[in-house]
């Protein structure tokens, strides 16, 4: 922070007018050195651990590339993305992606949403509630979804055993498109629900007490309050929440791969539940087929910045709109 | 200058930092003059368990063997492709499944010891049966590893489950009743009509058992001789498609996936009467059904002759760093008589023909399965056995086809249309 903060307006007063003298620019840098010194390890570790596969990534995503022979690779351009989007298969795990991700990302946060709000209460045992709550975040992903894989199994699943219970007729969870995708949207709203509601109960408390007070005076019921100045409060906190899982669905990866709890990697018989991060796997690394799979990626990306882009667009219309 | 040479020294060190925390270096000499092994495998090879490695250190004292092991082969196979392709990090002497023997074969064969160059080769190979020597082949003569276990495969079926459904329980009368596929969809016309069948039972797990089983007895499975994948025109997949999916059709499946939990439930549950097993699945079946379902189950010959599935060899990487030490490990780990205690102690079946025809593996009974003569069944199904031609696309093949029939059974999709799906999936895998 000190770097940025130091002398900000010598830059800009000194680059259009004049070069700056020789003498200058060194200056800087050595009065600086520890600053650069301090943050170096993460740019480091960033360029090779982030950076570096990132470009390497686009650079494969233009080869047909081997996974066994990778030194093979040949240039095709952008052969990869055209394939890419011609596939069937490719539009498939888009469309799943999609319908998993609001299928789970709406409830939950509004679940989150809703459990923050009583959690802002003094209720007795709050801390347990709250440790309680984010419990499912620390579970791993893989051990939360082997339990659920075997709730939702057809024949001695749980809670199929608990339809047939009550007069309705079994479901087989994972071989039908809907209910496969609703159970996997299930493991994700039970593993996020909790970790989201204390994002929001963090930004609740810090909306002034004096609003609340202020509504009560002019006779606003909880739930007026909880509309009218809670929700406004969280606006910046819920585009957050937002960003976050909207990347979070994109990347929808460990759920859908252990659903099936046999190992394949093709999301269901009819693909019924495959995802783009699954499908970039099954490309790569099932198939071999390590360019289309690097497309694949790259595609998410960009998806990833058109969704997360449009959102922050839409944020800011709506932020001018209320000025 | 001085401070661009500064920064850089930082940048240096920074890196060097970073390399040595995920560098992994080390020497596998020991101070003693011991010589430690690496062996790479996955899922359950079983020399550990069946002590070989404890009785080999013992011949040579100078040896030590360490065994890492990853649970799936898949996963495995995907390490052990990044390390080729890198080619650092291999252990002296790696795993090789049938699942990805011909890619080894096909692209790799050059990063392996070739031991059909070793002295004495020729006595070696020739203890092995042909079909289990032929896939580990380049086409330049090159020998890529020495085969472990090998899958024979038969027919596992319940005893009990038969009895209430009133049909014959005696194996040999079955074997005969099932001597081809169409037989045994008869026999499983007559376990679905059957009015004393144990409610919620069907006579055959999944579509996948019965498809995967019939691929390889046809002439062609799923690729031709030069290992290029040919699933539409093979007469192995037409033969095996039209069996499985009016398996699935008529409901005769449980409609199962093979290895999911609801199958190693349904062991437990009994929810199926038939499931067509490798010599291994034995193994499988004793620990999913447990001791409850001791003498349940029994053995027969497979419907339509015999086939293999699975199997594994051992390789040893040109880098290696003990390669000779390695390559006698591997001869003795595969030889005829330690192939015999691996089938005494861990059941796992030879893929010597001279082991397999020792009395103590030709001989044997499994009691679980009834005193099946197991020795024999599988003995005599890997006497016969043809060599199939194998692609590095079998395994995904043939999921795309045991999804599209479990379509079949549990979606209502109609055979041609799931043929279909399955064959545009195929294109997409060969690309």
């Amino acid at each position: 922070m000190t770097i940025a903060s130091d002398e900000p307006q010598v830059a800009s007063i000194a680059a259009p007018s004049a070069p700056p003298g020789p003498a200058r620019r060194p200056s800087r840098l050595t009065r600086n050195r520890w600053g650069y010194a301090y943050v170096a390890p993460f740019f480091v570790l960033f360029a090779c651990f982030s950076l570096y596969p990132f470009l390497y990534t686009a650079w494969i995503s233009l080869h047909d590339v081997d996974l066994g022979d990778v030194d093979g690779a040949q240039w095709v351009g952008l052969a990869n993305y055209g394939e890419l989007l011609t596939s069937e298969f490719f539009w498939n795990a888009a469309r799943n992606t999609l319908t998993i991700g609001v299928l789970s990302t709406v409830p939950q946060l509004a679940m989150a949403l809703g459990l923050a709000h009583l959690l802002n209460y003094s209720l007795r045992g709050r801390t347990f509630f709250r440790v309680a709550m984010l419990l499912p975040y620390a579970t791993s992903i893989a051990a939360a979804t082997l339990v659920f894989g075997q709730l939702f199994g057809r024949d001695y699943g749980l809670i199929n055993a608990g339809l047939e219970a009550v007069g309705f007729d079994r479901v087989d969870w994972e071989g039908g498109t809907w209910s496969s995708q609703l159970a996997i949207s299930v493991i994700v709203i039970w593993r996020w629900t909790g970790y989201n509601a204390l994002i929001y109960l963090a930004a609740m408390q810090a909306i002034p007490e004096d609003l609340y007070e202020a509504a009560t005076l002019d006779g606003a019921s909880r739930w007026k309050q909880f509309l009218h100045v809670t929700i406004p409060g969280l606006r910046p906190t819920i585009l957050f929440t937002i960003v976050v899982s909207t990347i979070g669905a994109v990347q929808l990866f460990g759920e859908p791969l252990l659903f099936s709890g046999n190992g394949t990697t093709n999301g269901g018989s009819s693909n019924q539940y495959q995802t783009l991060g699954l499908l970039m796997y099954d490309q790569g690394w099932t198939n071999f087929h390590l360019g289309q799979a690097a497309a694949t990626a790259w595609a998410m990306f960009l998806i990833i910045l058109v969704v997360v882009g449009a959102w922050a667009l839409l944020a800011r219309r709506r932020a001018r709109a209320e000025r | 200058m001085t401070v661009l040479r500064k920064s850089r020294a930082a940048l240096g060190v920074g890196l060097a930092v970073a390399l040595l925390a995920t560098g992994c270096g080390g020497s596998d000499a020991g101070d003693d003059g011991t010589i430690t092994l690496d062996v790479g495998l996955f899922g359950t090879f079983g020399f550990e368990e069946a002590g070989l490695y404890d009785e080999y250190m013992e011949l040579h004292p100078e040896i030590r063997i360490e065994e890492t092991s990853v649970e799936r082969s898949a996963d495995y196979y995907r390490t052990l492709q990044t390390r080729l392709a890198a080619n650092s990090g291999l252990a002296d002497i790696q795993g090789i499944e049938i699942g990805f023997v011909a890619d080894l074969v096909a692209n790799h064969a050059d990063a392996f010891v070739d031991f059909a160059a070793l002295d004495g080769a020729d006595e070696v190979l020739s203890g092995f049966y042909d079909w289990k020597v032929e896939p580990a082949t380049s086409e330049d003569g090159r020998v890529i590893g020495l085969g472990t276990d090998a899958g024979p495969e038969a027919m596992c079926y319940r005893r009990d489950l038969f009895e209430q459904a009133g049909l014959p329980t005696d194996r040999a009368e079955l074997s005969a009743l099932w001597a081809d596929w169409d037989g045994y969809l008869e026999v499983g016309r007559r376990y679905a009509a059957a009015p004393g069948r144990a409610e919620g039972t069907s006579f055959v797990d999944s579509p996948a058992s019965i498809f995967s089983a019939a691929v390889y007895q046809g002439e062609y499975a799923y690729a031709d001789e030069d290992g290029q994948p040919i699933p539409e025109t093979s007469d192995g997949v037409q033969a095996a498609w039209a069996d499985a999916s009016t398996a699935a059709e008529e409901g005769l499946t449980a409609g199962l996936t093979q290895f999911g939990d609801e199958w190693n439930s349904a062991f437990a549950n009994g929810g199926f009467a038939t499931v067509a097993c490798p010599a291994w699945m034995l193994g499988y079946i004793t620990s999913q059904a447990g001791d409850g379902a001791a003498g349940l189950w029994d053995v027969a010959a497979l419907p339509g002759g015999s086939t293999n599935w699975g199997g594994s060899w051992l390789g040893v990487p040109e880098s290696a760093e003990n390669r000779e030490e390695a390559v006698a490990l591997v001869q003795w780990l595969t030889a005829p008589e330690q192939q015999i205690k691996m089938f005494t102690r861990e059941a796992h079946f030879p893929s010597s023909q001279v082991a397999a025809e020792d009395p103590a593996v030709s001989g044997a009974v499994n009691d679980y399965f009834n005193g099946a003569p197991v020795g024999e069944i599988f003995g005599q199904s890997a006497a016969s056995l043809q060599f199939t031609p194998i692609s590095r696309y079998d395994t995904q093949i043939q999921e795309a086809f045991s999804s599209a029939l479990t379509n079949v059974a549990t979606q209502g999709t109609s055979p041609d249309d799931a043929f279909d799906d399955a064959m545009a999936e195929i294109d997409d895998i060969v690309g």
